[in-house]
């Protein structure tokens, strides 16, 4: 190809390029022009034409809010359901006078409360003025009455019916539910803004936080056509907003309200799970509040009440309380023992009344003062004996102490799918070094191997705890989510069940060394808890009591009753259990604050709780297998 | 060159650009054209310091990148183009069977590291490699050599319309076009060309996708559908025609800031631009874009040989095509393709691309023989 006959011509080639450059800045300004053209002709032939277009778009874009999920327990009652309401609104630019004026007049005929004003503001600013802000989220029928008949005097104002949020297990369940409340300037940052154009709502607590995004929805929209004012003629278009996900939650309802009575008038916590899967079963905090106050914004009375209340109700005992887990974390130090092989379980170890370490006069009492005499392991567990556990922990050491309750997770959150869950403390020599800045101190073992001193834990931790035992250290990440399920499609995801890391014993029978002993809590005549829970079982239970100090004992004084106590010192109950012991169906831990003995206080409530877990079990057991052989068709009831 | 000392300050700042080969009237006008579009994203992209920074860093690689490529001696760029053209073509060729797939189209290519369209190498360099097809061939071209050099525009275009991205394809063969334009191809040819085009138009016609079929209809009458494909050029006509003289303030443009305008900081920001800053604004826009293809065609003129004016021209032509197209189809004077505006609309490809082909014309103009014409 390079044999090209004709040679190149620089000069003319030149002229060539300078000739066709001249035609192209020909060409250029042409096109130029044409476009110059065209923009002066939107911008200043039709300007008018067009900024009255702008200014009231004939066509406006209105954003559909979509429909927030539902929530269900496992047996599809309702947890959180959505209800119509009346909202007024507030559309700035159509407004005569200020806005403020406005609001001023119309808290006249409408409770309009500081809260109401203050969510307006901070909403105003983020809102174009043309589209409407809520000034209040729910207005009575009397209040909507009110309104329609002054309407007149209100232009800019208006009222939209609208959905708003209603918990109908409300104070039993709020701190597992949550409640959901007016978005914030602070909720929005945390958000896509983008899917909150137009919603009222955001979830602040519990499930309806922690599940915000799949409960929420997409919001669609709607071109409508509207007059001058605003107002909408007619719709043109619309793309449907998607509305949110429905939760089924592992919780039981009936077990939730079994739980919380249970409690009776005390304070206090209990959680049941599903050891099977790490379900959460019940989750109950004590004492509770109406979740439905929250939902249109609280009012100032209202919420001065839910704070100074002493028995704290908005705190979450189960997932932020953290008390020191007392006795129930001697069978987990038992499996330590047994594990690393510091003890015989058979071998009877003297247990007199209190024990004192070398080169000190303090003394380590047991909580029976004449002490437990000559016992094993087996019995050390059912009579919960301070002192034999004080010499295992001797052997034990305080950094097995921490390697053993960190692996039943204690220390470490749970990861449940709850916001807002406290770690507790399993010390160790480094957390003392850490936090305290000393060494760690051999007393300290002593009462870190029953429980006390630094030691901490949530009672939801208590009942992961009880599950490992339950599962022979094959449990699951406690969870409340069932399954979710779309709306429009009626498709339901369930949700996969996360197995924790397993435990896993050099010797398999230490478990049941362990469990034995802990059937032995409950059904052996010596067992702390035989005559408050060991009476008529239907099923075999493992249990086991603590009891947490609030205040130290003064040395060498005896224990005094438990009404002469001041309450705040009252030390707190605590149980744990799981049932039956051959297929573990339900493991709870209980809480009860400064309520005294574990088994007297506490341990009643979890068999009540347990009780009435697999009594309506096996009710369902049998009333399925009656259908089945009755109509084999209709299963799915 | 100069005979004052280092210490002197004005031909220090010379000596420099002229060390490191930088045209200084086109840098100074891209740098304020990439500035512009940094304060008109952070207006269009509704104050998100993220899009402003993103695009801060691809304007400040594209700079970088640019001085590089002025540092390469032009006859390289000659050596390299077919090379380069033909990596473009087997890598167009890979999109087709191992692409990934966006809004139906197979254009973009995961090489794990970096994401990118091949087809914007080919806007490129298939102008590169047409002028250096033509360079040691006598001008005007005849018959025989405009047919090969069709056939290399021929080759991408036609893989490009398989994705498909029908706008992409229009301007490579705009740019590969320019490149035979200012070959000198024969102005009957050139007539005739037109004319097989108007005759092909119906055939074209029944071969484009529905969704293409729509946008021409739609820009012939856009009263047709005015919320579903003609909602985008009604509301940017809005949003320019309500920008009247003066505009109406940086950031306090309605069309965009409530939603009304789609895709406000890629290929419709310019109505954002227009609404923002009025006639004034776009004046000073397209008089920034002018001077910049001024200077292109000066760099040509001024240029030693016949790879080098086709391609620094060509290369100028496309720029100012770029914008034309972009701004004419936001006004409603052109159908709806994907070309973003140039230096403003958000993206990464587009703006290293545009720069590095400038990076070329700085090479061309600045590795100029001293000799006397």
């Amino acid at each position: 190809m390079a044999g090209d006959d004709a040679i190149k011509n620089h000069a003319a080639e030149r002229r060539l390029f300078v000739i066709r450059t001249v035609v192209a800045c020909g060409l250029l300004t042409l096109l130029i022009g044409l476009l110059f053209a065209r923009i002066y002709y939107l911008q200043v032939y039709k300007h008018g034409y067009y900024e009255t277009r702008s200014q009231d778009n004939r066509m406006r874009m209105a954003v559909v809010p979509p429909v927030r999920g539902l929530i269900f327990d496992r047996d599809g009652q309702l947890l959180a359901n959505n209800r119509p309401a009346y909202q007024l609104e507030i559309v700035p630019e159509q407004v005569k006078g200020t806005v403020r004026q406005t609001i001023d007049r119309l808290g006249r005929i409408v409770d309009i409360s500081d809260a109401d004003r203050e969510r307006f503001f901070s909403r105003l600013n983020q809102t174009p003025s043309f589209r409407g802000t809520p000034i209040k989220l729910s207005l009575t029928q009397a209040e909507v009455a009110r309104f329609e008949v002054n309407r007149e005097q209100f232009p800019g104002v208006d009222i939209r019916a609208g959905l708003t949020r209603h918990y109908p297990l409300g104070k039993y369940a709020a701190h597992i539910v949550g409640y959901v409340g007016g978005i914030t300037e602070r909720d929005l940052s945390n958000v896509d803004k983008k899917r909150y154009r137009g919603s009222s709502h955001i979830g602040k607590s519990g499930v309806e936080l922690a599940y915000e995004s799949a409960l929420h929805g997409y919001p669609g929209s709607r071109v409508v056509e509207t007059n001058a004012s605003g107002r909408a003629l007619r719709q043109l278009d619309e793309t449907p907003a998607k509305a949110g996900d429905s939760l089924i939650l592992t919780l039981d309802s009936g077990l939730q309200k079994a739980a919380y009575n249970a409690l009776g008038d005390k304070d206090g916590a209990v959680v049941a799970l599903d050891p099977q899967n790490g379900g959460v079963l019940a989750l109950v905090s004590k004492p509770g509040y109406n979740p439905d106050l929250f939902v249109d914004g609280i009012s100032h009375a209202n919420y001065a009440k839910l704070i100074s209340d002493p028995h704290k109700p908005l705190y979450n005992r189960a997932l932020q309380g953290q008390y020191p887990p007392g006795s129930t974390i001697k069978p987990v130090m038992a499996i330590g023992a047994l594990e690393t092989g510091v003890i015989d379980p058979d071998k009877k170890v003297w247990c007199p009344g209190y024990i004192t370490l070398p080169g000190s006069d303090h003394h380590y009492r047991d909580w029976k003062r004449s002490g437990q005499g000559w016992i094993n392991l087996t019995q050390a567990i059912e009579r919960s004996s301070d002192v034999y556990f004080y010499k295992l922990g001797m052997k034990l050491g305080i950094d097995d102490i921490h390697r053993y309750g960190s692996m039943f997770g204690l220390g470490h959150k749970t990861g449940i799918d709850l916001p807002r869950e406290n770690a507790g403390i399993m010390p160790s020599r480094e957390w003392k070094r850490g936090n305290r800045g000393q060494p760690w101190y051999p007393g300290e073992t002593l009462i870190t191997v029953i429980g006390q001193g630094y030691t901490t834990s949530t009672p939801l931790q208590l009942a992961s705890m009880v599950s490992e035992i339950a599962e022979r250290g094959h449990a699951y990440r406690p969870h409340v989510l069932k399954a979710t399920k779309n709306p429009q499609s009626g498709e339901v995801t369930p949700y996969k069940p996360e197995a924790l890391p397993p435990i896993q014993l050099k010797d398999e029978r230490h478990w049941n060394t362990v469990i034995n002993a802990m059937r032995g809590v409950i059904d052996n005549p010596h067992g702390t808890a035989h005559h408050y829970v060991g009476m008529n079982l239907k099923y075999p239970i493992a249990g086991k009591s603590g009891s947490a100090q609030v205040a130290g004992l003064p040395q060498n004084e005896v224990a005094p009753d438990l009404a002469s106590i001041p309450y705040k010192l009252r030390e707190h109950a605590l149980f744990i259990a799981f049932a039956p012991i051959e297929h573990p169906k339900i493991a709870v831990a209980v809480l009860v604050e400064h309520g005294g003995g574990g088994s007297s206080v506490a341990g009643p409530i979890a068999r009540e709780v347990i009780d009435h877990y697999l009594d309506q079990q096996s009710q369902n057991d049998s009333r399925q297998a009656d259908n089945a052989s009755a109509s084999p068709s209709q299963q799915d009831s | 060159m100069s005979t004052t000392t280092a210490n002197d300050d004005p031909s220090t700042l010379s000596e420099w650009l002229v060390y490191w080969r930088i045209d200084l009237p086109l840098a100074a006008a891209l740098i304020c054209g990439g500035l512009l579009g940094l304060f008109v994203l952070y207006s269009a992209s509704g104050r998100s310091d993220t899009i402003v920074f993103d695009q801060a860093v691809r304007l400040g690689v594209g700079l970088v990148g640019m001085v590089v490529l002025a540092q390469v001696p032009p006859h390289w760029y000659r050596a390299a183009a077919p090379w380069v053209y033909l990596i473009g073509v087997l890598l167009l060729l890979a999109t087709l069977f191992i692409g990934d797939a966006a809004m139906g189209a197979k254009r973009w290519l995961d090489l794990g590291v970096v994401r990118f369209q091949p087809s914007e190498i080919c806007k490129l360099v298939v102008p590169l490699t047409v002028a250096a097809y033509f360079h040691h061939r006598s001008l005007p071209p005849r018959l025989s050599h405009v047919l090969v050099a069709g056939l290399i525009m021929a080759l991408p275009v036609a893989l490009v319309v398989q994705q498909p991205d029908l706008g992409t394809a229009l301007l490579i063969i705009a740019g590969g076009g320019f490149a035979l334009f200012f070959a000198g191809l024969r102005w009957r040819i050139i007539v005739l060309l037109l004319i097989l085009g108007a005759a092909a138009l119906p055939v074209i016609w029944f071969n484009l996708h529905d969704y293409q079929q729509q946008r021409v209809l739609t820009f012939l009458n856009p009263a047709r559908d005015p919320l579903g494909t003609g909602y985008h050029i009604t509301q940017s006509k809005i949003a320019i025609g309500s920008g009247g003289l003066f505009g109406k303030g940086w950031l306090n443009g309605t069309q965009a800031h409530l939603d009304f305008l789609p895709e406000a900081d890629t290929d419709f920001v310019f109505a954002v631009y227009a609404e923002e800053t009025g006639l004034f604004g776009v004046l000073g826009l397209i008089a920034i874009y002018l001077f910049v293809v001024a200077r292109g065609l000066f760099i040509a003129v001024k240029s030693q040989d016949t790879f080098q004016r086709l391609t620094a021209a060509s290369l100028s032509l496309t720029f100012f095509f770029y914008a034309f197209v972009n701004m004419g189809m936001v006004a409603g004077l052109l159908p709806v393709v994907g070309v973003p505006l140039p230096l403003i609309s958000f993206g990464g490809t587009s703006m290293v691309m545009l720069l590095a082909s400038f990076g070329i014309l700085m090479s061309i103009h600045t590795h100029r023989k001293l000799l006397a014409t």
